[in-house]
């Protein structure tokens, strides 16, 4: 085993004596592009609401519970796919949240929350995950669409602008302190604060 | 005696058509006036499918309204659209319960709501009061099917009173 690790580092350090350089500049361009551009295709498939409710889990819980909610269906037609509101759009995030996700292909395979029953035992743990990435990044997933810059206060409500022009126009909070549970049931709130 | 024969057909005639007759009148009144609030379907023959009304909007203008009739549960002034109130989870009360209305200045929730059936205090809502829905609901902004001519006490006392003076 140790020969060949030294063998191959061998061959890596030595000159190459057939090729030209500019066949392997060229060609490990080429190559470049066909990894590179694979790569961030089997990222993108990842990242869609296919591949998300291609699990039953996600597919009888949380994608259900979504349906009824505006996230879903509204006036406008616009609607958010799972990975709008759960995966940072920003490169290094989403890699970030990727190499976290392998823990839920842990889950997955030993079937972790494979009924309805474990996967409400779990809720809590698992909104307050999302709480805390949502409170950590000032809920930048929802600031993707949601500008402050452009509410018109004028088009809110009364309780919906006094909240937006006080609490969240200071910073002292963010989307999620108050809205939680718009896209999914909410678990047991008991001790959260705001309840 | 062909007088009487004639007599006895022709009452007998009268007998059998006049309920025809009044029924049909009876009808074109029933559809003006006793039906006018007609069912959802609103004279659609059964055979076809009725055009559904649009759905009106829920008022959610946050000014309180009055009540409608005398001990009528306060109604909702806001959308309620996905609140839950549920088994592990009220909505309602993240806003209305006793400690948090101070900071969000909505209603509180009445100290009936804390009563057991017996009239004893409890720590916690009283669960026959836990789902707010079944006596507080929304409006929406639709015509009302009849008018409401209720009258609150007050305003009764009010016009006797002032009857008396007269």
């Amino acid at each position: 085993m140790k020969n060949i690790i030294i063998l191959g580092w061998q061959t890596l350090k030595k000159p190459s004596a057939y090729y030209s350089l500019g066949a392997l500049v060229i060609g490990g361009f080429i190559a470049g592009i066909i990894f590179w551009g694979g790569f961030n295709t089997a990222l993108e498939v990842t990242n869609t609401e296919e591949f998300c409710i291609s699990c039953h889990e996600m597919e009888d819980n949380v994608y259900e519970e979504m349906k009824a909610t505006i996230h879903f269906t509204n006036r406008s037609g616009v609607r958010a796919t799972c990975p709008d509101c759960h995966v940072p759009h920003n490169w290094t995030d989403k890699i970030a949240r990727k190499m976290q996700a392998s823990k839920e292909v842990w889950g997955m395979i030993f079937g972790t929350i494979d009924t309805r029953e474990k996967f409400l035992a779990h809720r809590r743990g698992l909104a307050e995950n999302e709480w805390r990435r949502l409170k950590a990044n000032d809920s930048l997933e929802c600031r993707n669409c949601h500008n402050f810059d452009y509410m018109d206060f004028t088009e809110q409500s009364e309780r919906a602008s006094y909240q937006h022009s006080t609490a969240l126009a200071d910073g002292e909070k963010t989307c999620i302190d108050c809205h939680k549970g718009i896209a999914h049931q909410l678990p047991d709130m008991k001790g959260v604060e705001g309840w | 005696m062909k007088n009487l024969n004639l007599a006895v057909i022709a009452s007998l005639l009268v007998l059998t058509v006049s309920p025809v007759l009044y029924s049909l009148s009876a009808n074109a009144a029933d559809k003006e006036t006793v039906n006018s609030v007609a069912t959802l379907r609103d004279h659609t023959p059964i055979m076809v499918q009725r055009e559904p009304n649009a759905i009106p909007k829920v008022i959610n203008k946050d000014i309180k309204q009055g009540r409608n009739y005398p001990m009528q549960p306060p109604v909702i002034p806001h959308t309620i659209r996905g609140y839950e109130v549920n088994k592990s989870n009220n909505k309602c009360m993240s806003c209305h319960s006793r400690h948090r209305t101070e900071k969000s200045q909505a209603p509180m929730v009445s100290v009936t709501h804390y009563m057991d059936r017996d009239g004893n205090f409890l720590a916690e809502m009283s669960p026959r009061r836990y789902f707010c829905n079944q006596c507080h609901v929304t409006q929406l902004d639709a015509k009302p099917l009849v008018e409401n001519t209720f009258t609150d006490m007050h305003s009764l006392m009010k016009e006797k009173s002032k009857a008396e003076k007269h």
